[in-house]
């Protein structure tokens, strides 16, 4: 499967993406995310500091999820330069920043990749890393990553959208469940995942479709019940999120007729509880070229803070980014239907 | 739309409370309470749902159990052997009443 960009497709353009959320918006008097917040008293949505640093080291990925909201995908060039990430570090030093998340497309795919791990660590933040787990088997360079992961103790973040292999594939392609089951059982075998070695490793799982994750609570039972009986993997905690209206999501929504009646379900499932623990308030994220963004979906839709140089990451201002506004428009609701959705899982525990 | 049912009014259930609130009320607790985690999952309970709801042929509980059993996570194979416990069960106790039927026609015939 290509990525939207290669094929040219409406979609690869942000602006396109924002323009049909509004439409849909209005046709199906859904009330517009910011009105939304106005009526609940949340609006302009403030930060609450600056956090975790999440940086997105590039579009390239050995993988092309139909759900991706990166339109990642092997024919993705766009790579975070050794100057960008030396540019990261440096903003990790100055600002009191206590973990960096690093995510893509793969980010192991990005050349300078271990040595900004070592750098991140040796600076004594925490480090996440968003892996998929077939990555490991893509080339033959890339299968010590689970002994590289431990070596750093670095907390392993993987995506598996559920526990059977048939619906994993439709949603990732042919034979990633396989290849995630066995790169499982490598970080198990390294330690990660057991109780003891202090190795994190977290599954998330997102639906396989246009409806909502029922619990984070439940479902995480089920997966480690069933991963564990039947394919002998284990691992700490899974993290339910919700599919965001754009990019290839957004894609499959219109193309399967679900569009308006998953903004819908969105809407109706608005929880108010859920504002305080937004992602974007103490969350910044990075895109391969240094610019700054609230979140990674906002990096897609283009949304930038700011303008121009000021908001890049070679500028951090903190002074500012602490009083900015965050940027809402309609996939927020994608943040705050139900317990919540962020890169960390549930907003509402 | 000039049809008997029309997905569009699944979401108006909450609706019913216009014409008798007190009653609606009740029926929503109750109901909440049923779906609750108890001696039996959620999970398990939204599977059983799903196979009443073929047995009661509701449409709009088809829709509504068949979304939400997925949402709790349950595979397509066990959403299937959920409805064939309920075709079973409409099926056999169609047939057990076959013995009354016999019954009848032993009591009728020489
Ligand atoms: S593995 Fe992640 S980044 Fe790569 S295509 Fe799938 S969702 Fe996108
Ligand atoms: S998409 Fe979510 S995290 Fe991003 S700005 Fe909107 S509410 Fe915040």
């Amino acid at each position: 499967m290509k990525s939207l960009l290669a094929q040219h497709h409406e979609l690869s353009q942000s602006g396109r993406q924002l323009q049909l959320l509004d439409e849909v918006v209005q046709s199906a008097a859904i009330t517009p995310f910011k009105e939304k917040l106005k009526t609940l008293g949340f609006y302009p949505l403030k930060p609450t500091g600056i956090d975790i640093l999440q940086i997105n080291v590039g579009k390239l990925c050995n993988q092309t999820c139909k759900h991706c909201h990166v339109d990642a995908g092997p024919d993705r060039k766009e790579i975070m330069s050794r100057e960008t990430l030396e540019q990261c570090l440096e903003a990790v030093r100055t600002s009191g920043i206590s973990t960096v998340d690093i995510t893509g497309g793969a980010p192991e795919l990005n050349p300078h990749f271990r040595w900004f791990v070592k750098e991140c660590t040796q600076l004594g933040v925490k480090v996440m890393n968003r892996c998929n787990l077939t990555v490991i088997f893509s080339n033959k360079k890339y299968n010590d990553l689970p002994e590289f992961f431990a070596e750093h103790k670095i907390e392993v973040v993987s995506s598996l959208p559920f526990y059977n292999a048939d619906r994993t594939d439709r949603q990732r392609g042919e034979g990633v469940f396989a290849a995630s089951v066995k790169a499982m059982k490598l970080l198990n075998a390294v330690g990660y995942g057991k109780a003891a070695s202090g190795l994190i490793l977290n599954l998330v799982y997102n639906p396989t479709g246009a409806f909502l994750s029922s619990g984070q609570q439940v479902l995480e039972a089920q997966f480690k019940k069933v991963l564990h009986e039947e394919f002998d993997v284990v691992f700490n905690h899974l993290f339910t999120i919700t599919n965001m209206p754009i990019s290839r999501f957004l894609d499959f929504l219109i193309t399967s007729g679900n569009y308006e009646s998953y903004l819908e379900k969105l809407l109706a499932a608005f929880n108010p509880a859920t504002v305080n623990g937004l992602m974007c308030r103490n969350t910044l994220s990075v895109s391969w070229d240094g610019y700054l963004y609230d979140c990674d979906f906002n990096q897609m839709l283009d949304l930038k803070i700011g303008e121009g140089d000021a908001m890049h990451i070679k500028n951090l201002d903190l002074n500012y980014l602490n009083r900015r506004e965050i940027i809402v428009s309609q996939h927020c609701y994608g943040c705050t239907a139900g317990a919540g959705s962020s890169c960390g899982g549930e907003v509402v525990k | 739309m000039k049809t008997y049912y029309n997905p569009e009014d699944l979401k108006k259930f909450s609706n019913i409370g216009e014409f008798d609130k007190p009653l609606a009320d009740k029926f929503f607790s109750w109901y909440g309470d049923v779906f609750a985690e108890g001696a039996l999952t959620a999970r398990e309970k939204s599977l059983i749902a799903l196979a009443v709801a073929h047995a009661v042929q509701c449409p709009y509980c088809i829709d509504a159990y068949s979304e939400d059993t997925l949402a709790k996570g349950c595979t397509e194979e066990q959403m299937m052997e959920a409805v064939h416990v309920a075709a079973a069960i409409r099926g056999g106790s169609s047939l057990v009443h076959a013995t009354q039927m016999m019954n009848k026609v032993k009591e009728l015939t020489m």
